[in-house]
């Protein structure tokens, strides 16, 4: 199968380096205490976080820091004709502990102890990618929730098809089965906080192909960035400053 | 590198489910003309100079490939849609449309009309996607003239009417393909053309004279939804269709749903397919599984069979069901084997085909449209009708013609002419003939290929030497055997007395993939070409000469990089250990495997090399006779040689091919290294390792060996190779050559040896029948093998001294690149024995001989004889062709005997016989070896 053709165009358009069109939305969820929608192409997610407050099961109460916990969940209607998997099932459990340790590893929790903070993804309609547009519309929940936070952590995938490096695969790429490596990422600080791949690939490929999903990660951050920043002087300009 | 805001996002729906895909349109897309002001033009394939710039449909690429790979067709605009369009009707042609378009001699742009934001079309409201796609070329079609402005003239060819008609409506210049070739003005391109389906007509005038002239001669064909939904039920049967090399009017289909071959007898049967073409094929009923065999050799028309070289395996014989017919006996055997007829094709193998015209009369006014048929040298391939304006010239040559369609009305399919090669009998033309029909790339070396080459002179480095991977071995007494004048030597031997009296042998080969690098161009061209392929007159080389003849070529006297195998043995040839490293080695001696052999029989010298020759001859022998005790076959070929005259290339001399005991020796350890190079890559990669199988002959594959040794009174055991190889030995009759024969009998009801990745088999499956070994692959001849030099990246990655490359990663990549040696392999085969057989032509042509022969099979007007002398075999007739079968002569199946009818005369199988041989003229410019009984 060819994914990259002899003109250097992917299956949809793109050129190996192109991310897909990513859009975010602040505040889609008015009761919880920050929100927000993320797409990635047609991979669209929504995030809802609920906190710091009041640890409701006092047995897992953290005294010098505050607990994270985090729920992963894909919309029946999600992925159209594909069979839809129970609720609870492996692969939510782990993209769950994934989105939940990365995002608390950019959580100043020392901050808040005896706290519990809840963050709810939902996948809204999937095209590959899911797993990074988990992360990256936590992270704008988060901010979003005025959480403290180290740093924006962002994430983004890259994999490895018809011997290129191609950043930000849809369902068909990744339905490849080639290698896919995602990456999550904390630009200020330069940081990668969370690696998977599947597949196998030879240790230079595999550095090539990390360095583009980190700079998937850094594109992200800037987007996110500005969002935020439109976002804040939306607030500003509401409060009448 | 993030999308840029000019992308517009669209969307598309489709098929059953809906399925959503993400299309971006992009402002970066460039027309590809060197004129243009407006776009970057550093990508741009077009010429500077073009005048006219086309713009083709899919039709046009899918039926004009041939005219369009003319050079004289340029500047061409190869939209996206086209290409995809293409690709989804006819991978073949999309993959020579897209060399055409990387081809930096040629002048095809591709030009992505789907993704650039101006000539992206949506679909319309029930508009067919024919329609819509036809809109898409127009829409470019329209881009491009408006973009270029008055720069060029851009013009779309079109078959399709009313899209032709439509594009001049919307101001694009549109014209068919056969006005626009016109207008070039070059009538040899008109060859070329395609021929429409409305003059079918007049292309019957070449059929014979029956009757009826439209008559149907084919069932038609069942469409598609109803072949599937037979499939499914059950009714059809899915497979590939293989035609009979020796019976063009039998073919086979394989077939997963019955297990079985399904037998196809007849050309109506076969109903218009291919070999290769992928069929649905219906069975008949059981009563009548016999009856279409007879009708089958009534259908015979020119079924002559031709004087052929020995076959070397049962993949180059004849197939066996081609019993002696009129005998009672077979109506049983045959009908336990199904046999149907083809109802539709699912898919057309149709390629190039390398043959000649049939001889006809010159039409009266010359210079005008003649209708020919065309002979395909395959002779699997029916004939071809085709169409051309130089008669005159092509009678007497060898051409390529291709076919494009086959009508359920027309006995032929229709085809056109592609190119010339050269006379007929002309020896480098019938040398061409022989590999493209072999599909051997011949061409010389890119300079990406070249590129690779380390730069000459070399020599072993001082890095080389340092590197702590390879092991100096250059004091060792190393020393080659090979055939005389051998330039590419890849293997090296040595052998040294240890002091607790066993011996230490090393097998030593050349260090190829130091040189070949995985991924480089040198690389993939050696995987494309697989293996080297030896012609009478020349070498095809696998590599480029610096690398075969110098750089990795253990020669005498310099020091070379080697992968050595080294054992420890005991007298008795017993492996004690191995150990396997890279090396550097000096050989001492370069020997011919005469020189090797005079050296060891002259009992004079006693100088360490002859020593070291008589130690490993010593152990070689008892290796070889363990290996027969394990039950190896020592099977027997009659392999020709020839001495060629060097100014004019012109065979000299022909002969059986001698086998010293040097020639054993040296095979006898390679078989060993071989053996255990599988060994030890088997354990480090179970599932990934290249290896080489035998497969064990079934009962019905030894069935003409059998029945030719009971004819005799002889009883072969066949119940296991061990079994068989004793019988081989005990079958010694009066003569002495009788034993050879009967090997030769027996070597050719085995199939080959096969290439194949360990993942795709069980362990069981593993074993090399013909070796009696459970293990084997090629480490040997990297230098001619691309199998050996896989093999050369697994051992050294299981010494962890190398990193084992991606494509490792990827079994089902493995396995096709194992599917491609074997072609490739068994290709290269078939091209040296058709360079023999043409050799052989050429050699008798002016020397017409007499000489002993033995029958080796009775058929019903004559038998087939073998000639030792030149390993040749071919029909002998009793009686002229047209009595074929009936009057005076008398076939005895049980006994293998043709007798006259007055009991005059009598010849039986394996009998000796004298011929006479002489090269015959039965039609013009079509020479052919003819074998009479004196
Ligand atoms: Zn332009």
């Amino acid at each position: 199968m060819e994914y990259v053709n002899p003109e250097g165009l992917r299956l949809d358009g793109r050129r190996p380096m192109e991310m897909r069109q990513i859009r975010a939305e602040i505040g889609s969820v008015a009761k919880a205490d920050g929100s927000a929608l993320f797409e990635m192409g047609n991979t669209k997610v929504i995030a809802a976080v609920y906190g710091p407050r009041e640890v409701q099961n006092r047995s897992q109460q953290i005294s010098d820091k505050a607990l994270v916990r985090c729920e992963y969940s894909m919309a029946n209607f999600s992925t159209g004709d594909r069979m839809r998997k129970p609720k609870g099932d492996r692969r939510s459990t782990e993209i769950s502990l994934v989105i939940r340790q990365t995002m608390e590893a950019c959580i100043m929790t020392h901050l808040m102890p005896r706290s519990q903070i809840d963050i709810f993804v939902q996948v809204l309609q999937a095209d590959g990618g899911t797993r990074s547009a988990c992360i990256n519309a936590a992270t704008l929940a988060l901010a979003d929730a005025g959480i403290p936070l180290r740093d924006l952590v962002t994430s983004c995938s890259a994999g490895y098809l018809n011997s290129t490096p191609l950043l930000d695969l849809n369902y068909v790429e990744d339905s490849a089965g080639g290698p896919d490596v995602t990456v999550g990422f904390l630009p200020k600080l330069d940081k990668v906080t969370l690696l998977q791949m599947d597949s196998k690939l030879s240790i230079d490929l595999f550095e090539n192909v990390m360095q583009l999903a980190i700079e998937g990660c850094k594109a992200v951050a800037n987007y996110i960035r500005e969002i935020l920043l439109e976002n804040t002087k939306q607030l500003e300009y509401r409060r009448g400053l | 590198m993030l999308h840029s805001k000019t992308f517009v996002k669209k969307t598309r729906g489709g098929k059953v489910n809906k399925q959503v895909r993400e299309h971006y349109l992009r402002d970066d897309i460039y027309c590809g003309a060197p004129i243009c002001k407006v776009c970057d033009s550093s990508a741009a394939r077009l010429s500077p100079s073009a005048s006219t710039i086309l713009i083709v449909d899919t039709n046009v690429v899918l039926h004009q490939i041939d005219l369009l790979e003319n050079p004289a067709i340029d500047d061409v605009v190869m939209l996206s849609i086209v290409l995809e369009e293409v690709k989804n009707k006819n991978m073949a042609v999309y993959n020579r449309v897209r060399a055409l378009c990387s081809n930096s001699m040629r002048r095809f742009f591709v030009f992505a009309n789907e993704h650039h934001k101006d000539t992206f079309v949506k679909e319309m409201n029930k508009e067919s996607k024919n329609d819509r796609n036809d809109r898409a070329i127009r829409v470019a079609a329209q881009w491009y003239q408006n973009h270029l402005g008055g720069a060029a003239r851009v013009l779309l060819i079109t078959n399709d009417r009313e899209n032709k008609r439509k594009a001049i409506e919307e101001g694009i210049s549109a014209e068919t393909i056969e006005s626009y070739v016109k207008s070039l003005d070059q009538p040899n391109l008109l060859d070329l053309l395609v021929q429409p389906a409305s003059e079918d007509v007049n292309m019957e005038e070449v059929e014979d004279l029956r009757p009826s002239k439209r008559k149907v001669i084919y069932a038609e064909h069942k469409p598609m939804s109803e072949i599937t939904s037979g499939l499914h039920r059950g009714i059809y049967h899915q497979g590939k269709l293989r035609v009979n090399r020796y019976n063009p009017f039998e073919a086979y289909v394989g077939s997963e749903s019955i297990g079985d071959e399904i037998i196809i007898y007849g050309r109506a049967n076969m109903n218009r397919a291919f070999d290769g073409d992928i069929v649905a094929v219906e069975l008949l009923p059981q009563d009548q599984w016999y009856e279409e065999k007879s009708l089958s050799i009534a259908d015979e028309e020119d079924g002559e069979e031709d004087v052929h070289l020995v076959p070397n395996s049962a993949d180059d014989a004849p197939r066996t069901t081609n019993v002696v017919q009129g005998s009672a006996g077979d109506a049983k055997i045959m009908s336990s084997r199904p046999s149907g007829f083809v109802v539709g094709i699912i898919k057309r193998n149709w390629h190039a085909y390398c043959g000649s015209l049939e001889p006809m009369p010159l039409p009266a006014g010359s210079g005008g449209t003649a209708h020919a048929l065309f002979v395909s040298k395959d002779r699997r391939i029916p004939k071809i009708r085709i169409q051309t304006r130089q008669l005159e010239n092509l009678l007497d040559k060898r051409i390529i013609v291709v076919v494009d369609s086959w009508d359920h009305l027309s006995r032929y399919p229709s085809g056109h002419y592609v190119r010339t090669i050269g006379e007929i009998g002309d020896r480098d033309t019938e040398s061409e003939v022989v590999l493209i029909e072999n599909d051997i790339n011949s061409r010389p070396f890119s300079s990406q290929v070249l590129a690779c080459l380390p730069s000459l002179p070399w020599s072993v480095s001082s890095e080389d030497l340092a590197n702590p991977i390879r092991q100096d071995l250059r004091h060792l007494r190393v020393f080659s055997v090979d055939p005389p004048g051998c330039k590419d030597i890849d293997d090296a031997l040595h052998c040294i007395t240890l002091p607790n009296g066993n011996f230490e042998v090393g097998v030593h080969i050349a260090d190829v993939t130091n040189f070949v690098l995985p991924g480089t161009p040198l690389d993939d061209e050696a995987t494309q070409r697989g293996t080297s392929v030896y012609l009478v007159e020349r070498r095809i080389d696998m590599l480029p000469k610096p690398l075969t003849e110098d750089i990795c070529s253990l020669r005498a006297d310099v020091e070379r990089l080697a992968f050595s195998v080294i054992w420890e043995m005991t007298s008795e040839a017993e492996i004690i250990s191995k150990r396997y490293t890279k090396s550097v080695i000096k050989s001492s001696a370069a020997m011919s495997y005469i020189e090797a052999q005079a050296r060891m029989d002259d009992s004079r010298l006693m100088d360490p090399l002859t020593t070291d020759l008589r130690n490993m001859n010593t152990l070689a022998k008892i290796m070889r006779l363990k290996r027969i005790e394990r039950g190896a076959l020592t099977l027997a070929s009659a392999e020709v040689k020839f001495q060629i005259d060097t100014e004019t290339h012109d065979p000299l001399d022909i002969g059986m091919y001698q086998i010293r005991e040097a020639n054993q020796m040296v095979e006898e350890f390679m078989l060993a290294a071989n053996v255990s190079v599988a060994e030890k890559i088997l354990k480090h990669f179970p599932v990934i390792s290249l290896l080489r199988r035998h497969p064990s002959p079934t009962r019905e594959m030894l069935e003409p060996l059998l029945r030719t040794a009971a004819a005799v009174g002889l009883n072969l055991d066949v119940s296991s190779s061990k079994a068989l190889a004793d019988s081989l030995d005990h079958a010694v009759g009066d003569d002495p050559y009788f034993n050879k024969l009967i090997r030769i009998l027996a070597t050719r009801c085995m199939t080959q040896a096969v290439y194949f990745c360990s993942g795709d088999l069980s362990p069981q499956e593993y074993h090399h029948y013909g070796l009696a070994a459970p293990l084997y692959t090629h480490f040997t001849s990297p230098i001619r093998r691309y199998a050996d030099v896989i093999v050369h990246r697994l051992l050294a990655a299981s010494l962890e001294i190398q990193k084992l490359p991606s494509i490792f990663q990827d079994q089902p990549q493995l396995t096709s690149i194992a599917d491609n040696l074997n072609y490739r392999h068994r290709n290269a085969q078939m091209a040296s024995r058709a360079s023999v057989e043409l050799h052989t032509l050429i050699y008798f042509r002016k020397r017409p001989t007499d000489t002993e022969a033995r029958i080796v099979k009775i058929r019903a007007n004559g038998f087939i004889v073998f000639v030792p002398k030149y390993g040749i075999e071919g029909p002998v007739h009793l009686a002229p062709r047209s009595e074929k079968g009936s009057g005076e002569w008398f076939v005895d199946e049980q006994q293998q005997k043709i007798k006259k009818m007055d009991g005059s005369l009598s010849f039986s199988v394996l009998q000796t016989i004298r011929i006479h041989m002489e090269v015959v003229e039965p039609q013009p410019n079509r020479p052919k070896l003819q074998l009479t009984l004196i």
